[in-house]
């Protein structure tokens, strides 16, 4: 099986369902000729023409609320936010009129916005940002947050085929320093299954995205305790049972994400486990999050901004001797 | 500059049956700065809770014993360590008496005025004892027992307390209550019991103790709630079990006509409360008549000691004093009764009521009292059987002051209602050494004082 990063997983995946499905097409700030920001659409204009890889102007409101009408219309819009961080400018048009445009008249809508997001490269508070939690608390709106290439893949496919708006968070910091074994055939990851990252029976760490590194990196520096590391791979829907089978085993639990902690979907799954599994627990949950301001530029800053396996090895020490 | 180890707390000797103590809350982090005399920690042990302070001002460099945890007297508690610039420097060596190994109790005892502390002792402590059974409950009886802990512990019948903990101050961690099911199921031996703490004054030692407390654990079921019997608990529990099987327990009840008392507090009350900041309570008018009752009826205030009746020519009258929550019941004393006035009463109830309450009664308030006055009245009851706390011979109860209507006699020697202030008390004395009809003259005397004295008399 070939090796690929996480960058190109996703834009074989993209490639792949364009020359299936022509229903399928791209539209974005730079997708076209310059191939995107981030090289994902590169060629894909030579490829499939500029009818299916369409250059928006700079207006996140106008590709979000062009992929609405096209979706409605029967299209399989994939759209692109340069950074997740200027989804805020379509917010009306996604959660207005799609997330609730199934539900009011019944009708699929099927749209993918792909949404670069994450820190970690001092892009500062504009082009950092993590806001999965934003869009998991509006019903209708599907979110993942694909840490391995292979999910990325499979879990970019199942955004284009479903039939609502799915917000795929792809973690900038992942593009090219994750490289992974992924099939190059065709298949989809299911939306709202976690994957089980690191098998463990002390200690349980639920997280996702860039964080599942850290997490894992963390959990290797503890020689004397066992993690278990749950990639939740989808946020919404989310895992609630292979979250609870973990927690019913380790009984002791971090929440690790690298949104900010307030309100944060770290939160939620905290007070699902205190709800439904409060009769498993050894110790309180505990969350590690970015604390509730901006994303700082300056890069020691952004570090301490951002969780980091220190942060994590000393979350996890701590409920160990709890 | 003075660094390393400036002085080390240890678990005082708190009276001279106490062996251990358990820890129930640091008042200070490892790490904190702490003053000379500053409170440290609190301690619990079957006779009292008190705080024990610092002994010497630096750093909380290390706590050696945590919180839950009981354990020996003389175990080191914590270490106080000098901190640059601030401390004072240790004392030589040398100046620590090397300890004799074979150190008699009694010497232990008066040790205790130390207040639990001593200058770093030539030989290191050994690594803190736990009890056997090294449980993690607290002096309040509220081990912190997580919710998987509990579900497990109920699931197997398990007491969580008699569960060796390893987590975060001796917690019972998931890990700890699995393996002591797997170990239970391999070595079906219950796990060993804490012994009940030995009394205090027990003329002769005690008899095994008859308490269902002691036994393998029992199995709790849905909807109960378990938590461990704490220090003081065991005791009282250990007390008033040896008690009824040692006296021969009768109650008798008076009815006491308090309308001079009445009038003399209301006139006192204005006056003490002002010039003393002493309120005088019902309880300390009847705990002076009581007092000079007892001069003339000995044997009340008396001890059948093995083949002998003891009496005495003083009163050190035990109070007992209710624990706010339930929390429990301590019996400190008022030394020397016999030679306090009604001022002096009220204000000896008041300082051992209020020491009691903020654990800061010392070993000597809780021992040699020879009468007790218990006042459950308090909460309106009128009538009770109260334990006689041992080896003493008698425990008068106080109850409500009630209004009711009271045959009285007019000028003319006729029979009126009045309604009149009454309240009962109950003598329940030992009837090994006093008989019904001494119980109930001294009752009758008692009642003569509280409706007869004037206000000189008290």
């Amino acid at each position: 099986m070939p090796e690929k990063t996480y960058l190109q997983a996703i834009s074989d995946g993209l490639r792949q369902e364009m020359r299936r499905d022509k229903r399928v097409f791209v539209i974005g700030e730079d997708v076209g000729v310059y191939g995107g920001a981030f090289k994902v659409t590169l060629g894909f204009q030579e490829e499939f023409g500029p009818w299916r890889v369409l250059d928006a102007p700079l207006s996140e409101t106008a590709i979000l609320g062009g992929a609405t009408g096209a979706a409605i219309m029967g299209m399989r819009p994939v759209a692109e936010m340069q950074f997740a961080d200027f989804i805020s400018c379509g917010w009306d048009h996604l959660v207005t009129v799609a997330a609730k445009q199934r539900w009011r008249a019944g009708t699929p809508i099927p749209i993918t916005v792909r949404l670069p997001s994450g820190g970690g490269f001092s892009g500062g508070p504009f082009h950092s940002q993590n806001p999965e939690s934003s869009f998991a608390h509006i019903p209708g709106l599907k979110c993942v947050c694909p840490a391995t290439p292979a999910d990325a893949k499979g879990l970019l496919v199942s955004a284009i085929e479903d039939p609502n708006p799915v917000l795929f968070f792809e973690h900038k910091h992942l593009y090219r320093r994750i490289k992974g074994e992924v099939p190059d055939e065709r298949y989809t990851t299911p939306i709202g299954e976690a994957r089980l990252h690191r098998e463990g029976d002390d200690l349980t760490v639920i997280t996702w995205g860039a964080m599942v590194y850290t997490a894992a990196e963390a959990a290797s520096k503890l020689d004397d305790v066992s993690v278990e590391i749950v990639d939740l791979r989808s946020v919404m829907p989310w895992d609630k049972e292979a979250v609870l089978t973990s927690v019913r085993k380790t009984s002791k639990v971090l929440v690790l994400h690298e949104d900010t902690r307030t309100g944060g979907f770290g939160a939620e799954i905290a007070a699902t486990i205190a709800e439904e599994a409060f009769e498993d627990l050894d110790a309180p949950v505990k969350r590690i999050a970015a604390p509730d301001t901006p994303v700082p530029f300056s890069p020691a800053l952004e570090a301490a901004f951002i969780p980091q396996v220190d942060d994590v090895v000393a979350g996890l020490r701590e409920l160990a001797a709890y | 500059m003075a660094t390393g180890t400036a002085a080390d707390v240890v678990m005082p000797q708190m009276g001279v049956s106490v062996s251990e103590g358990t820890v129930t809350k640091w008042l200070k982090n490892p790490g904190d700065t702490v003053e000379a005399d500053e409170p440290l920690l609190e301690i619990s042990t079957d006779k009292v809770d008190t705080e024990v302070p610092s002994p010497g001002a630096g750093v909380l460099s290390e706590i050696l014993v945590q919180e839950g945890e009981t354990v020996e007297v003389g175990t080191l508690l914590a270490r106080i360590g000098g901190e640059p610039g601030t401390a004072a420097p240790p004392p030589p060596k040398e100046e620590a008496p090397p300890e004799p190994a074979t150190q008699p109790a009694a010497d232990e005892a008066s040790a205790a005025a130390d207040e639990g502390v001593r200058e770093a002792p030539p030989e290191p402590a050994s690594p803190p004892a736990r009890t056997p059974a090294g449980n993690s409950h607290d002096g309040d009886g509220h081990a912190f027992v997580s919710p998987v802990v509990a579900r497990i512990a109920a699931e197997h019948g398990i007491d969580p307390s008699t569960v060796q903990g390893t987590g975060s101050g001796g917690r019972v961690t998931k890990k700890d209550i699995l393996a002591f099911v797997e170990s239970k199921a391999t070595t079906p031996a219950p796990p060993e019991q804490p012994q009940p703490a030995p009394a205090e004054n027990a003329p002769a030692p005690a008899p095994p103790p008859a308490a269902p407390t002691s036994q393998t654990p029992q199995a709790f079921g849905e909807g109960e709630q378990v938590e461990p019997m704490n220090a003081m608990r065991r005791g009282i529990a250990e007390h008033m079990r040896r008690s009824l099987d040692t006296a021969a327990h009768v109650t008798s009840a008076i009815e006491v006509d308090m309308s001079r008392v009445v009038a003399i507090r209301e006139k006192l009350k204005g006056e003490y409360t002002k010039a003393y900041g002493v309120n005088p309570t019902y309880l300390a008018f009847v705990a002076r008549a009581a007092v000079e009752t007892l001069k003339d009826w000995p044997w009340v205030n008396g001890e059948l000691r093995g083949e002998s009746v003891v009496t005495r020519n003083y009163v050190n009258l035990g109070f007992a004093v209710a624990l706010e929550g339930g929390k429990g019941l301590i019996v400190p004393v008022v030394k020397h009764a016999e030679g306090l006035n009604l001022l002096g009463m009220a204000r000896g109830i008041a300082d051992i009521a209020e020491r009691a309450r903020t654990k800061r009664l010392t070993p000597d308030d809780v021992q040699g009292g020879t009468f007790t006055i218990t006042n459950p009245g308090s909460f309106g009851t009128f009538h009770g059987t109260p334990v006689i706390s041992q080896p003493q011979a008698g425990i008068l109860g106080t109850y409500a002051v009630v209004k009711r209507p009271w045959v009285v006699q007019d000028e003319l020697g006729k029979d009126v209602i009045a309604i009149r202030p009454i309240m009962n008390l109950t003598l329940t004395y030992d009837h090994r050494i006093v008989d019904g009809a001494y119980a109930g003259q001294f009752l009758h005397d008692l009642r003569e004082k509280l409706e007869s004295w004037g206000e000189s008399d008290y």
